[in-house]
Formats: C-alpha cells, sequence, structure tokens
C-alpha cells in the first residue's frame, strides 16, 4: 500500500546527508568537546562549523546561537529567562493566544508566579493586529513573544512591523520560529527580534535538538546550570551528533530554500484546489496569502477529525486533526477556537503538511482516498447538509 | 494502529445497523455537535421486541464502533432488556475503549435509551429502565461537554 506522509509541521524524516554526516560522531568522534586533547578540540570543531550553519540560516551571529535540547526548551528559556533576568523592571508579559503549548504554558507557569499576562487576540486569519500590541504595552511590560508561523494554521506574521513597535517602546521581542525556519526566508537582523527558538527536526535534521538565538546584549537568565558550554548560558555536554545534524540540515535548508519554497508551495495549492473542487462543504482555516508553503487546514462539514485522520492512516495517509476527540484532555485546538471557527467544526478540520519528499502523485493518491472517506462518513453522520447542524 | 483494540477498529471499519428507519417507532438522539459527538438510534419495536436498530453519528472511532456495537446488543432483546444495558456492558462488548473514549459508550446507551423514551411516549407506555431519564437534559444550551460518567 502507498504511504503518503502528510505531517510535515509535525517532524520530517531525517534527509539522508544529513545522517551520513551525523554517523563518524556516534563512536568514531566521539570526543567530549570539553575535552582539550585531539579528540576533544574535533568536537568543539565539528560544533562551531555546524553553529556558523545554522547562524548562517537565520543571518545570526554565530556568538548570539545557543544549542538546546528542542524548540520548547528554547521557547522556556526565553520567557522564563527574560521574566526572571528583567522582574526588577516589570512583570508584564505579551503574547497571543495561539502560540504553541510550549510558549503558552510557560507563561502560565509564570502566572502563578506574580507576572501577569496578556493574550493577543488574533484576527479571523489567524493575524494579530498591530495596534492591539501597541495598545497592550504598559510601562511594565518587559516582554512580547509572538510566534513567527503558527503550526496549525501556518499564519505568518508580520514579524518586523510587530517588532518596530516593541523596539520603540523598549521591550523585548522573541518570536518562535519553529514553523518559520526553512519555509520562510528568515534574517534576525532585518526582523530586528531579540530572541527566536528554532528546531532541528523540522528542517529534516533529527529530535532532540535546537537553538536559541540571543540577540548580543540582552539580559538574559542562564537556563541550565553546571558546566561552561553554550558560553556557560546552557549548561550540560553538547549533543554533539544532533548539533552536527541540525547544522548539515540548516546548510541544506539554505541551499534548497528556494527550490523547497516553490515546490511545495505549488503541490499545496493543487491539494486545496483539488479538495475544493472534488468535496463539497470544506472551508479552509487560516490566511491564503500569509501562510505557511507546506500546509493546508481544512474544515470537512458535518463530520469529526479522528474518524477522517483512523481512516486515512489505515489507508496509508497520516495528518493529524484539531478535533478535541483526539486530545488527550478532550479540548479542541486553541488556535482554531481563537480564530473563531465553532466548535463543531474544528472537531471536522484536518492539518495536512506537505514536505520536500512529498510528489504530485502522493497528493493525487490523497485526493483520490479522502473523497472516498469523507464520502463514507457523511453517509454514517447524523448531521448534514441538508439536516444541518 | 495503537489507540484502539482490533474489536473497537473492526466496528469503527465496517460498522453494522449504518442508517436511519423509515417509520421507525422510536428514534432519539444524544449529545451535539459541539461536544463532537451525536448519536441517532432509530427502532423497530413488536410485541416489546426491539426487531431492528439503525444508528447515525457524527463522531469520531470509538463513537462509531460504540454505535456499531450498541445498535447490535439491542436487537432481538425485549424493551426492559435493552433499557438495563450499561455503558459498562457496551465497553465489554468493544473489548474496552481507552480510558478518554468512555463517554462515548455512555453517549451509546444514552442514545438507546432516548430512542425508547420516544417509543414510549408515542405509545403510552412507562418504564422502570427509563426513571428519571430526560433525553433533552444536556441539550445545546448547556454549554459543558461530558467527558467522564
Amino acid at each position: 500500500m502507498r504511504q503518503v506522509y502528510l505531517d510535515y509541521a509535525a517532524t520530517t524524516p531525517v534527509k539522508e546527508e544529513v545522517l551520513k554526516e551525523m554517523i563518524p560522531f556516534f563512536s568514531e568522534n566521539f570526543g567530549n568537546p570539553s575535552s582539550l586533547y585531539t579528540k576533544g578540540s574535533a568536537s568543539k570543531e565539528a560544533i562551531m562549523i555546524a553553529r556558523r550553519k545554522v547562524s548562517s540560516l537565520i543571518g545570526a551571529d554565530e556568538n548570539e546561537l545557543f544549542f538546546t535540547s528542542s524548540g520548547t526548551e528554547a521557547d522556556d528559556w526565553a520567557i522564563i529567562g527574560i521574566a526572571d533576568a528583567l522582574k526588577s523592571k516589570g512583570n508584564h508579559i505579551i503574547t497571543t493566544g495561539i502560540e504553541h503549548h510550549a510558549v503558552l504554558h510557560s507563561c502560565e507557569y509564570l502566572a502563578k508566579n506574580g507576572y501577569e499576562i496578556t493574550f493577543l487576540p488574533v484576527d479571523k486569519e489567524g493575524r494579530v493586529r498591530a495596534e492591539d500590541l501597541e495598545n497592550a504595552i504598559t510601562d511594565k511590560t518587559i516582554l512580547v513573544s509572538i510566534m513567527y508561523v503558527n503550526n496549525e494554521v501556518g499564519t505568518i506574521q508580520d514579524i518586523k512591523e510587530l517588532c518596530r513597535i516593541t523596539k520603540s517602546k523598549n521591550v523585548v521581542f522573541h518570536t518562535d520560529a519553529v514553523q518559520a525556519l526553512g519555509n520562510v526566508k528568515i534574517n534576525v537582523k532585518e526582523l530586528g527580534v531579540d530572541l527566536m527558538s528554532i528546531s532541528g527536526h523540522k528542517i529534516y535534521g533529527p529530535k532532540g535538538i535546537g537553538a536559541l538565538y540571543i540577540k548580543r546584549g540582552t539580559k538574559i537568565s542562564d537556563f541550565m546550570h553546571g558546566g561552561a558550554q553554550e558560553n556557560k548560558k546552557r549548561a550540560g555536554t553538547e549533543n554533539l551528533t544532533g548539533i552536527v545534524g541540525f547544522g548539515k540540515a540548516a546548510e541544506l535548508a539554505e541551499l534548497n530554500s528556494e527550490n523547497h519554497i516553490t515546490k511545495v508551495t505549488e503541490l499545496r495549492n493543487y491539494f486545496i484546489d483539488q479538495v475544493f473542487e472534488k468535496i463539497d462543504d470544506v472551508f479552509l482555516n487560516g490566511s491564503r496569502e500569509f501562510r505557511h508553503p507546506g500546509n493546508a487546514n481544512i474544515t470537512f462539514e458535518f463530520i469529526e477529525g479522528e474518524a477522517m485522520l483512523l481512516y486515512l492512516d489505515l489507508l496509508g495517509i497520516s495528518v493529524s486533526t484539531g478535533s478535541a476527540c483526539s486530545s488527550a484532555s478532550l479540548t479542541p485546538s486553541h488556535v482554531l477556537t481563537c480564530l473563531g471557527v465553532p466548535v463543531e467544526k474544528i472537531h471536522g478540520s484536518l492539518r495536512f503538511t506537505i514536505g520536500d519528499p512529498t510528489t504530485k502523485e502522493d497528493i493525487d493518491y490523497v485526493i483520490e482516498k479522502l473523497v472516498e472517506v469523507v464520502a463514507k462518513l457523511r453517509a454514517i453522520s447524523s448531521v448534514s447538509k441538508a439536516k444541518g447542524w | 494502529m495503537g489507540m484502539y483494540n482490533d474489536k473497537v477498529m473492526d466496528h469503527f471499519m465496517n460498522p453494522h445497523n449504518i442508517g436511519e428507519l423509515e417509520n421507525p417507532d422510536g428514534i432519539g438522539t444524544y449529545g451535539s455537535p459541539v461536544c463532537g459527538d451525536m448519536m441517532q438510534i432509530s427502532i423497530r419495536v413488536q410485541d416489546e421486541i426491539i426487531t431492528d436498530a439503525k444508528f447515525k453519528t457524527f463522531g469520531c472511532g470509538s463513537a462509531i464502533a460504540s454505535s456499531s456495537v450498541a445498535t447490535d446488543m439491542i436487537i432481538g432483546k425485549t424493551i426492559d432488556q435493552a433499557l438495563a444495558i450499561t455503558n459498562k456492558q457496551i465497553i465489554d462488548e468493544l473489548g474496552g475503549l481507552p480510558a478518554v473514549k468512555i463517554h462515548c459508550s455512555v453517549l451509546a446507551d444514552h442514545a438507546i435509551k432516548a430512542a425508547i423514551y420516544d417509543f414510549a411516549q408515542k405509545n403510552g407506555k412507562i418504564y422502570a429502565g427509563l426513571e428519571g431519564f430526560d433525553p433533552n437534559e444536556d441539550d445545546e444550551e448547556n454549554d459543558t461537554c461530558d467527558t467522564e460518567e
């Protein structure tokens, strides 16, 4: 049976060239980068090269990039580290309702510890309005954290404009760019951000490696306390193979950037057009214009997402859903809720994300099966267009 | 598939008794699309015996599987026997459901009761098993969704 993976926003396979680059650093060049002898300095050198490659992908200087264990750790560090470092200045943090849980839950943790958090609303496409940010900033505001590209609906924010506002008010700006990396052109200097979180496994690198960009001069508390790794800010023996893999993946992403964006955009648009042509009562969640090139988040009315997901899985197709029924907490997607999508229509949402290995044949197969699955579930459903919700 | 056992998957992939009976003797709906699950069961009754049952369900895999197995369970049973079916028995018949999906089985036993309630109303009958049951108690004005029972 054909296998079609359409969940590249969840994670990506490690590219062969990336894996090849990593292999020697498991058993052969295994030295601790902190060791002074040759085997150690070889590892240190490998990390330096990788840091250069990852920095280059986001337009940062090498000494402004700090490796972490994940995008989540980078988000946690940025938010908790700034809150701690600037607590004498204020206790107010601004974020949005559509952030990844790594940001939302870090903010909720701070809220329990005396910080005030403002969650900005978004418009129906998922965009933050600049005036909402401007109006939310007070003299107690120390940090604004707004994600670059949303993981569920793919909405791209105008980070440059939002940064301009925080800069004029002397407030630190962090962006979670985990979904943006490799999918939009990023230059931290042009954007003007103070902190940016990124992750390796979304760009065909390994899992377990992320990074936080910290603009030179930004006051932030250290995150892991121990040795002198990562300029003493994030202690712990480096994830050597992960860092090397992230470096190679970043190098390939930079080389392949335009091809990748053009290709996935075309396939994604083809997919959306086909869905709209072949299936009735569907709508696109998010923005058509400001959108992650590979993302299609679509609601199929009158049926439920987990049921669709399971049927598609049995046909070899991997996707995800915003339905409450698929989450352990039984709560519908907080992102689609913020966009104002009615709850019953959130249950019927599926997220498809297209990646480098996706082909037109894959898309045609998915469309064919999707038509069948939707028809089958609509025949079972107790709600329909005729009956209404 | 890791989440559901083979029996649940079988009922989900090939559900029994899909549809809606024509001129049913009783028809009832339980749940709401807002909560992610809404089940409709229609029944045919002859001499106090449920001779046929069909379902239509908006919901996840376990809701569809619960509907399928619940309609199987009531066909051939007397009204009193059908009313005695508990969500625990539906879960057992399915060989178990994940903890977060238990409410789907509750939905199924309530949908059975809702169909019988309709039959009882139409025919002026009173059943001990329906005592205290009101199919409209969790109507849509109620904005909280049952997630456990």
